[in-house]
C-alpha cells in the first residue's frame, strides 16, 4: 500500500490510439499504391522510395542530435514524409534526388520549424516543388523502358486520347505512386474505416474540382475527360493522402470544407490556364500557407453561444 | 429545435460497467469511527452543534448549514461524539470534521409524523429538503434547496432526473433504478409538486434498456413525467449536454439550468429528495461503487455517510492486484487519491482501483493538429489551441476563444494520440482567469 497512489488530474483513461500509430497505418495505407508502382516501374523504383525514406529518416535523426533535441523519428511521421516523397518523384529519377528531397522536405520544410506540428506546408509537397523548380527536366522525365512519350493528362492536355481503363488501373508513366487510382482509393479506404482521415477534404477537393472542370474545362459533362482528370496528376494521391495531412490543413470542421473548396478550384485553374497538366501540388500547398487564415474564420461557436463570445 | 436524445462531440471509453452491474446493493454498516468533514457541498461550510462527549443518535443533526447555500449534517449511526478536528478528505486537503465512535446500536431519532405530499405546501417541500442536508449527489455538491428554489418558479418547463450515468465503471445509479424504481420516480414527483408548468424526464442512457422499460412501465399512468432514452456516449449526463440533448435547449457556462427552464437532479439526489419529504429522514446514505480491476469483488454498496474508505475496500474483499491508480468517482471525473483513510462523503459515487495507470504510461509528444480533441469536445471549442494558449499564459485569447466554454469532461485528454494533458491544461487556465475575476 505504500506505493499505491499515483495522483493525476482527471481524466485517468487515454485512448489507444498513438501519434506513431497513426504514422505507421498511413504507411500500411500506402503500401497497395507503393507495391503496384514497383511492380508498374521496376525495381529502381523501389531503391529510390528505400533511399529517399533512409535519408528523411537520417537527416531528422542527425538534426535532432545536432540541435540536442529529444530523437523524435520514433514516431515515424519522417518515415511518412520519405514515402509520399519518394511517391512523388519520377521512376527513373537518379538516387540522389531522394536525397536532396529529404533533405529539403526534412531539414528546411520541418525541423527548422519545430518538427513534428510546426511545420506550415507538407513536407514531402514542399520538397517536390522544390526539386520540379530546381531539377525541372529529371523531375518532369516520366520516360521509362515501358512507357514512352508523356503522362496521360499531359497527352490529355495537348488534346490527344487517352485509355481511362489504364489510367484508373495504374498502367501508365507518371511519378511511382500516383498512376493507379484503384490502389489509392483502397489505402484510402482503410484509412476512413480507421478513423484517420475523413471525406471532408477528399470530398468536397474532387466535387469541387470536377464541378470547375465541367464549368471551365470546355470538354462540358464529357465522362471520359472528368474521368481521365481524376485518375491522372496524383489528385488521388493528394486529395486523399497529402490535403489531409493534420499538420497544414485546418482543424476546424467548417475550415476544412472551406480547404477543401480551395483545393479544387486552384488545381483546376492550375491545370486548365496553366501551362503545366499537374497542379495538385502547388494547389495544396498554396492551401497549406492559408491554413491559419481560414482556421481564424472559421472557429466554430461554442456550445451554448450563438456567435457571441464568452464575456 | 427538438431534443434529438445526444449531442455533438463526446467519446467511447471502455466502460467497465460488467464489473459490478450485475451486484445487487449490499448494505454495509461501519465497524470503526464515523468521521463527516463540515464541507461536504459547495457553498459555506456547515457548523458543528454538538461537542465531544455527547451522545447521539442515528438521524440527528450535528452540524447546522452555515448559511443559504450550505447543507447541514446528521449523524449516521448513534454513537459518542470523539471530538471535532481536522482530517484529510478525499479531495486532499485536510477539514474540520465531526468525529463519531459508533456504538453499534444504530438507535434511531423519531422521525416524526410525515403528512402525504399533496397536503404540503411549496415552501414546507422546500424547507424539508434544506433540513434533510440534501446536496446534488452526482458529484458537484451543489445544495439542492437552492437549485428548488428559482427566481422564476413559473419558467421552470423541466424537471431532468439524471439517469444517464455516463461515468464508466459506475454503476451505482444503475442498480439504484433497477432495484429501488419508486423512489426515483416519486422523487421526481416531490419536485414536480413545485413547478405547476414542469413536465418530469427521466433521461436514461439506452445501454440501460432495463431500466428504461422498467421506469416506462412504473410511469405509464403519469401523466406528466417520461422516460428517454439517450444514445450512449461519455458525457452525455453534463448538465448542458443533458439539457440538448433531452430539450433541445443550449445553455452557456454563464446561464444556470434554469434560465433553460430546467432543474436536473441525479438519481440519488431524487431518491434522497423523496425520503426527505416524504419520509422525514435527513441524507445519512448513498450508493457507491467499488469497482475496478485491482478489486476481488466488485460491488455496490448502501454506504452511510462518514464510512471510512478502507472499509469499503475490506467488504469488496480487498485488493486482488497491488492498484496502480485508486480514484474517488469515475476514471473520467473523478480524483485520483493518495491516501485510502477517507471518510464517505456525500457527494462520493464510486470508488475505483486500476491495476494500470494510462496517464504515468504515456509519453507526451508534440500535437500534431489531427483534430480529434475538436470533433470530441461536446462544448464545441478547439482544445489543443485553448490548450497552447493556456501553456503560454496567454489570458487575453484564452478567454476570446472561448476557454471559459470548457466543461471540463476530459474528453479531449482522453483522445489525444499524442497524449497531451489538454484537460489539465485548460483546467488551471481557467482557474486562474476565475480567480482573477474574483479579484475585480
Amino acid at each position: 500500500m505504500s506505493n499505491l497512489m499515483k495522483v493525476s488530474s482527471n481524466p485517468h483513461i487515454r485512448s489507444r490510439m498513438s501519434t506513431s500509430i497513426i504514422m505507421l497505418c498511413v504507411v500500411a495505407a500506402l503500401m497497395p499504391t507503393t507495391i503496384f508502382g514497383i511492380y508498374n516501374f521496376g525495381l529502381h523504383a523501389l531503391v529510390l522510395i528505400l533511399v529517399t525514406i533512409a535519408s528523411c529518416v537520417l537527416f531528422e535523426y542527425l538534426f535532432d542530435l545536432l540541435v540536442h533535441k529529444k530523437n523524435t523519428i520514433t514516431d515515424f511521421s519522417a518515415v511518412v514524409t520519405g514515402l509520399l516523397l519518394a511517391l512523388n518523384l519520377p521512376p527513373k529519377a537518379p538516387w540522389w534526388i531522394g536525397v536532396v528531397g529529404g533533405f529539403f522536405a526534412i531539414v528546411v520544410v520541418k525541423m527548422v520549424f519545430g518538427g513534428l506540428g510546426q511545420n506550415f506546408m507538407n513536407p514531402a509537397l514542399g520538397a517536390r516543388c522544390f526539386l520540379l523548380l530546381a531539377f525541372t527536366s529529371i523531375m518532369t522525365d516520366f520516360a521509362t523502358d515501358t512507357y514512352t512519350g508523356a503522362t496521360p493528362l499531359a497527352a490529355l492536355k495537348a488534346g490527344e486520347s487517352v485509355n481511362v481503363f489504364k489510367m484508373v488501373t495504374g498502367f501508365t508513366s507518371g511519378t511511382i505512386g500516383e498512376t493507379s487510382m484503384i490502389a489509392i482509393v483502397a489505402g484510402a479506404i482503410f484509412l476512413i474505416m480507421m478513423g484517420i482521415i475523413d471525406l471532408r477534404i477528399p470530398g468536397t477537393y474532387i466535387l469541387t474540382f470536377v464541378v470547375f472542370i465541367v464549368l471551365f474545362g470546355g470538354h462540358g459533362f464529357d465522362f471520359n475527360y472528368i474521368a481521365a482528370q481524376l485518375a491522372g496528376g496524383g489528385l488521388m494521391l493528394g486529395a486523399f493522402f497529402m490535403a489531409t495531412d493534420y499538420v497544414t490543413r485546418p482543424i476546424t470542421v467548417k475550415g476544412q470544407y472551406v480547404f477543401g473548396i480551395l483545393l479544387g478550384i486552384l488545381t483546376g485553374i492550375f491545370r486548365i490556364y496553366g501551362a503545366s497538366a499537374e497542379g495538385v501540388s502547388y494547389a495544396i500547398i498554396i492551401g497549406n500557407l492559408l491554413t491559419p487564415l481560414i482556421e481564424k474564420y472559421t472557429m466554430p461557436h461554442a456550445f451554448g453561444r450563438k456567435g457571441g463570445l464568452s464575456r | 429545435m427538438g431534443a434529438r436524445g445526444t449531442f455533438t462531440g463526446g467519446i467511447h471509453p471502455y466502460d467497465g460497467k460488467d464489473l459490478s452491474k450485475d451486484k445487487p446493493i449490499k448494505d454495509v454498516l461501519p465497524k470503526g469511527d464515523l468521521v463527516y468533514p463540515l464541507s461536504q457541498h459547495i457553498g459555506a461550510p456547515a457548523v458543528p452543534i454538538v461537542k465531544k462527549g455527547d451522545h447521539v443518535l442515528t438521524g440527528q443533526k450535528i452540524a447546522e448549514a452555515g448559511g443559504f447555500v450550505s447543507a447541514p449534517i446528521y449523524a449516521t449511526v448513534s454513537g459518542t461524539v470523539k471530538g471535532i478536528e481536522k482530517r484529510r478528505i478525499t479531495l486532499g486537503d485536510s477539514i474540520d470534521s465531526i468525529i463519531i465512535e459508533n456504538d453499534g446500536l444504530y438507535e434511531e431519532v423519531d422521525y416524526g409524523e410525515c403528512k402525504p405530499l399533496e397536503e404540503l405546501t411549496k415552501e414546507e417541500i422546500v424547507k424539508k429538503v434544506q433540513e434533510a442536508g440534501v446536496v446534488g449527489m452526482g458529484g458537484a455538491g451543489f445544495p439542492t434547496h437552492v437549485k428548488l428554489s428559482p427566481k422564476e418558479p413559473d419558467k421552470i418547463e423541466y424537471v431532468i432526473g439524471n439517469c444517464a450515468e455516463c461515468e464508466p465503471y459506475l454503476t451505482s445509479d444503475y442498480r439504484r433504478m433497477l432495484e429501488e424504481p419508486q423512489k426515483v420516480i416519486d422523487g421526481l414527483k416531490c419536485i414536480l409538486a413545485l413547478f405547476d408548468n414542469a413536465k418530469g424526464i427521466l433521461a436514461v442512457e439506452d445501454n440501460k434498456p432495463d431500466c428504461i422499460k422498467l421506469l416506462k412501465d412504473l410511469t405509464k399512468d403519469e401523466p406528466r413525467i417520461t422516460v428517454k432514452g439517450l444514445k450512449t456516449k461519455y458525457p452525455q449526463g453534463a448538465e448542458r449536454q443533458l439539457i440538448y440533448a433531452t430539450t433541445g435547449r443550449m445553455i452557456n457556462s454563464d446561464m444556470l439550468p434554469a434560465d433553460a427552464g430546467c432543474i436536473v437532479d441525479n438519481v440519488d439526489t431524487l431518491v434522497a429528495i423523496n425520503s426527505a419529504v416524504r419520509e422525514n429522514k435527513p441524507l445519512m446514505q448513498r450508493i457507491v461503487t467499488v469497482t475496478g480491476d485491482a478489486i476481488a469483488d466488485p460491488r455496490n454498496f448502501r454506504v452511510r455517510i462518514g464510512t471510512n474508505y478502507h472499509e469499503l475496500i475490506d467488504e469488496a474483499g480487498g485488493f486482488k492486484e497491488e492498484p496502480a491508480k485508486i480514484i474517488n468517482g469515475g476514471p473520467m471525473m473523478g480524483f485520483a487519491l493518495f491516501h485510502l483513510d477517507v471518510p464517505t462523503t456525500k457527494t462520493a459515487s464510486a470508488l475505483l482501483c486500476l491495476t494500470r495507470d494510462d496517464v504515468s504510461e504515456a509519453e507526451e509528444g508534440p500535437c500534431i493538429n489531427c483534430g480529434r480533441c475538436v470533433e470530441v469536445c461536446p462544448g464545441r471549442i478547439v482544445p489543443s489551441k485553448l490548450a497552447s494558449y493556456a501553456a503560454r499564459g496567454d489570458k487575453e485569447a484564452f478567454q476570446k476563444c472561448n476557454g471559459m466554454e470548457c466543461c471540463e469532461c476530459g474528453c479531449c485528454s482522453f483522445i489525444c494520440p499524442a497524449k497531451r494533458p489538454l484537460t489539465q491544461q485548460i483546467k488551471s487556465m481557467r482557474k486562474m482567469v476565475l480567480a482573477d475575476r474574483r479579484k475585480k
